[in-house]
């Protein structure tokens, strides 16, 4: 690398766009998001429209526009999709990439190389997908469940699992560098206490990351072989259990939830403090609550299989620990509603998604306390009530937050303003329509209605009208942004290097970033989120 | 209550206490989710940039860490209480009540299979008696399952690889639908069927007219031989195989030094995995009936094999005494004790031999 003082005269990091080998071969964290973000939208209306026909189909109470075979096969392509390829990477893998380097004041991840490689280990778990999708298909959930996958699934098991298997390779490979990354690259100054949240969310995802998906890569390969050479692991008839799978899956799955959602919380608290210009309130409680999240996150699993004939007493202990996991959630919650006391909050789309993501969150949370009481669960378990609560989370949660993200650091990765107007018609039109999609499923599901149901009894086909109704609005409010921002990487009017005078490093440079991302190397002599503090009284927080 | 909020019927003596506590902790998450969002829109309102608002004296470094513990702490005991609560339902909903009705069910792609105490079977319909508790044994004879009444606010999974069990008492004369909430494939979503409750006397009737089929120990008692088991397992040829009576319940002692309890899951075994536990002192002779025998076949064998009681409730073979004593025990259950095992007895089998001494000559 040669000397950063040269940088000043350098052009951005986008320059020589057109030339496709700069991008496939680039090393650059920037570059390599942009890699990721094209690649995860893709996905993200692949698994949409596998949602949007199966809301369409669900929209009457006989299965009548597609089989029932076809429909498994898209709620299993929707969950894989969703999960796998888009809501794991989807933060850490396009913001996080761009970013982390930005905030801590470095000139690229710690292992440029690794990082483009993580994207083509994505790219070929990806292909797997595709071409499991080209061939016919896979029907047994995005979960996996033995025996059924192992031994009466007749569609492409093995083909969807080594697509899950090698792309979680590419989550390794993301975890480790961001890791290293936030220990060895900060800047002179950028102690552990200045680090902005949205970099220890990601660090304790990348823990998360590198400690759980081994354990799926494991589980995986035992679908495979149990299912091509019959070994016997899950399989009762040669002395195997079909629960032990649900506990190695739930062992990485559960974990993979707070992976699906602390980058989402990270995005959220540079946001709110943004557009309240204040500073966080609690920045230690936040950042310790993320890490509280990443291991007892770990400890929970069990709370998926309450009525699969796991242990009564293991029950009640993952009960408990259930609740010991909301805590830091709604510590969470409760210190970015007080980050809004005595700011200066002004409501542009990003805080639009902002304060949208912690009204959804928290009522995705609530729903879990309910869902660790084990008495309810018993009755909701495996309903639509699971299907709205992890909705909420994960739509209502990340996808909101990743929304965000994207809309309020689209200057500072393209240069260029999206269009304010359209962003804030689409942030209400995706919270109307996730509303009016998700809240009826909570009723479904105390009513009784099973998930993963092709057709059903007449007698909850109001609740799914509604359902269907608010998913066409969903699915509305999420191409907008496809065009809009599409139509501002040459529409869109120069943004300036600030243009939301925020206090983050990554704004200190110019926009769009120079190669090596600051023409100096910068000096941090102060705490993240230093917004102007009131002339008079205590100004802690 | 069920004409405001969209709740299923309650029909079982569990349903109305698990939609109380719902209805308690939906009331908590309620007020805690409306005082963020007053709390959001009057802060969203009250500091809008601009606005007159005073925005000195924020909070000190004590006031903060104090509120902080405020909203730290103070959820605790709210969830020790849910914790208690719902952990004291749970273990009502899946422990045995005594006197229960045993049922059992079997769940296969795409049905649902359900065999009365006294031998009657339908399919896909399961009629009860209203106010007496019953305890299903659930088992799959393919995939997992799950048992799912709404009305009662029950559910269990059903599993190939174990018996699972759930009670309830159905305290309300209906039709109630019955619903698998196991994906299990092509057709789960038809895998559905209804439980119908009715009077005790118009269970009976009930029971009566369905009343030609033979119970599950007489039923099993046919296939025991039909199956070719009482050749081995019956009488005189005890000598091959150990007898069954009074074994279910007990300690049995392992080739491998191990003990096991002759439950349910060791009988089973024993039938489709005959070479995983072998009785100490016996030949791995016993041949494999996976393939053969279906669930609804092993489940009557099973019962019949329970229904085999000896007076002393004694366990026919060769019992570890503490101390390292090696005992007898004879068909008729008379424990001859103080016999000294070397003098009569085969030596203890070491895992990996097969024993050399036929165990099954009378001392």
């Amino acid at each position: 690398m040669t000397d950063t003082s040269a940088t000043v005269s350098r052009p951005t990091y986008l320059a020589a766009r057109g030339q496709l080998r700069t991008w496939f071969l680039t090393t650059d964290h920037k570059r390599v998001a942009w890699l990721y973000l094209v690649t995860i939208t893709v996905f993200f209306f692949l698994g949409g429209a596998a949602a949007t026909v199966m809301r369409v189909e669900l929209a009457t109470a006989d299965g009548d526009l597609v089989s029932s075979d076809s429909y498994n096969k898209l709620f299993t392509l929707h969950g894989i999709i969703m999960v796998w390829f888009f809501l794991v990477p989807s933060i850490p893998a396009t913001l996080g990439n761009f970013l982390m380097p930005l905030m801590i004041g470095a000139k690229d991840v710690a292992f440029p190389k690794l990082n483009l490689l993580s994207w083509y280990v994505y790219a070929v778990g990806g292909l797997f997908v595709f071409f499991c999708l080209i061939v016919g298909g896979v029907d047994t959930g995005w979960t996996f469940y033995t025996p059924y996958s192992t031994m009466y699934s007749n569609t492409y098991v093995v083909a969807a699992a080594a697509g899950v298997f090698v792309v979680g390779f590419s989550s390794i490979l993301t975890g480790i560098n961001f890791i290293v990354t936030a220990h060895r690259l900060r800047a002179p100054g950028m102690t552990w206490t200045r680090l902005p949240l949205f970099v220890w969310a990601n660090y304790a995802t990348a823990l998360v990351m590198v400690l759980a998906t081994p354990v799926l890569s494991i589980s995986l390969l035992l679908i495979m072989l149990e299912r091509v050479l019959g070994i016997g692991i899950f399989d009762p008839e040669l002395g195997g259990d079909p629960l032990l799978f649900q506990h190695l899956f739930w062992f990485y799955s559960h974990p993979a939830v707070y992976i699906m959602i602390l980058p989402g919380m990270g995005v959220v608290s540079e946001l709110i403090t943004c557009f309240a210009r204040r500073r966080i309130f609690g920045y230690t409680y936040i950042a310790a609550s993320s890490l509280a999240i990443a291991v007892f996150g770990f400890l929970v699993w069990g709370h998926h299989m309450f009525t699969s004939g796991q242990s009564i007493y293991a029950s009640m202990i993952f009960s408990l620990l259930s609740y010991f996991v909301a805590i830091p959630s709604a510590v969470k919650v409760f210190n970015w509603t007080a980050t809004l006391w005595k700011g200066s909050i002004v409501f542009k789309t990003p805080m639009l998604y902002a304060l949208g993501f912690v009204g959804l969150f928290m009522l995705g949370g609530l729903t879990g306390l309910m869902l660790a009481a084990l008495a309810v669960d018993v009755h909701v378990h495996d309903t639509y009530f699971i299907v709205a609560h992890f909705h909420y989370i994960m739509v209502g949660g990340m996808v909101t937050a990743y929304l965000g993200g994207i809309h309020f650091w689209w200057p500072k990765i393209t240069g260029r303003m999206y269009p304010e107007g359209w962003g804030k018609f689409a942030a209400i039109l995706i919270f109307v329509g996730f509303n009016l999609t998700f809240f009826p499923q909570f009723l479904l599901g105390y009513m009784g209605m099973p998930r993963r149901y092709h057709s059903y009894p007449a007698e909850f086909e109001f609740l799914h009208v509604m359902s269907s109704a608010g998913s066409l609005t969903l699915a509305a409010g999420y191409l907008l942004p496809l065009f809009y921002l599409t139509w501002s990487l040459r529409y869109g009017k120069q943004a300036g290097d600030n243009p939301w005078d925020a206090a983050g490093l990554e704004w200190q440079t110019t926009s769009p970033p120079p190669t090596h991302n600051f023409h100096q190397i910068p000096v941090v002599t102060q705490e993240a989120y230093h917004y102007p503090v009131p002339a008079r009284g205590p100004d802690h927080d | 209550m069920n004409q405001i909020l969209p709740f299923p019927a309650q029909a079982s003596s569990t349903a109305g206490q698990v939609d109380l506590l719902f209805l308690v902790i939906l009331g908590v998450c309620t007020v805690t989710a409306l005082g963020v969002i007053f709390a959001m829109v009057y802060f969203g309102v009250k500091y809008r940039r601009n606005s007159n608002a005073d925005r000195g004296d924020r909070l000190n470094k004590r006031q903060h860490f104090w509120i902080e513990m405020v909203w730290f702490l103070g959820p605790i005991p709210i969830f020790l209480g849910f914790f208690v609560w719902a952990s004291a339902l749970y273990v009502e909903i899946y422990s045995t009540p005594p006197d229960a009705l045993e049922v059992r069910a079997i769940g296969k792609q795409w049905m649902w299979k359900f065999q009365h105490p006294e031998g009657q079977r339908e399919i896909n319909t399961l009629h009860l008696p209203v106010n007496r508790p019953v305890q299903l044994t659930l088992r799959s004879q393919d995939v997992i399952h799950s048992f799912y009444v709404p009305a009662f606010r029950i559910k269990r999974d059903v599993l190939p690889g174990a018996y699972n069990r759930v009670s309830f008492t159905p305290n309300r004369v209906g039709e109630y639908k019955l619903l698998c909430t196991e994906y299990c494939g092509t057709a789960h979503s038809r895998m559905r069927g209804r439980v119908v409750v009715l009077s005790q006397a118009d269970y009976q009737q009930w029971l009566g007219m369905r009343g030609a089929n033979p119970s599950p120990p007489a039923a099993g008692a046919a296939l025991f031989r039909a199956y070719g088991c009482s050749g081995c397992h019956f009488g005189a040829s005890q000598i091959r195989a150990p007898s069954l009576v009074g074994l279910y319940g007990k300690p049995v002692p392992l080739a491998s030094g191990e003990t096991v309890i002759a439950d349910e899951a060791y009988l089973r075994d024993s039938i489709l995995l005959p070479q995983k536990h072998i009785v100490a002192g016996y030949k791995p002779r016993m041949p494999s009936f996976r393939g053969q025998m279906d669930e609804g076949d092993i489940l009557d064998i099973i019962a019949y094999i329970k229904s085999l009681e000896d007076g002393e409730g004694a366990y026919k073979g060769y019992v570890d005494r503490p101390g390292g004593d090696r005992q007898y025990r004879d068909w008729d259950g008379a424990a001859r004790s103080q016999l000294n095992p070397e003098r009569n007895y085969p030596p203890r089998p070491t895992p990996g031999t097969d024993p050399t001494v036929d165990p099954g000559v009378d001392p």
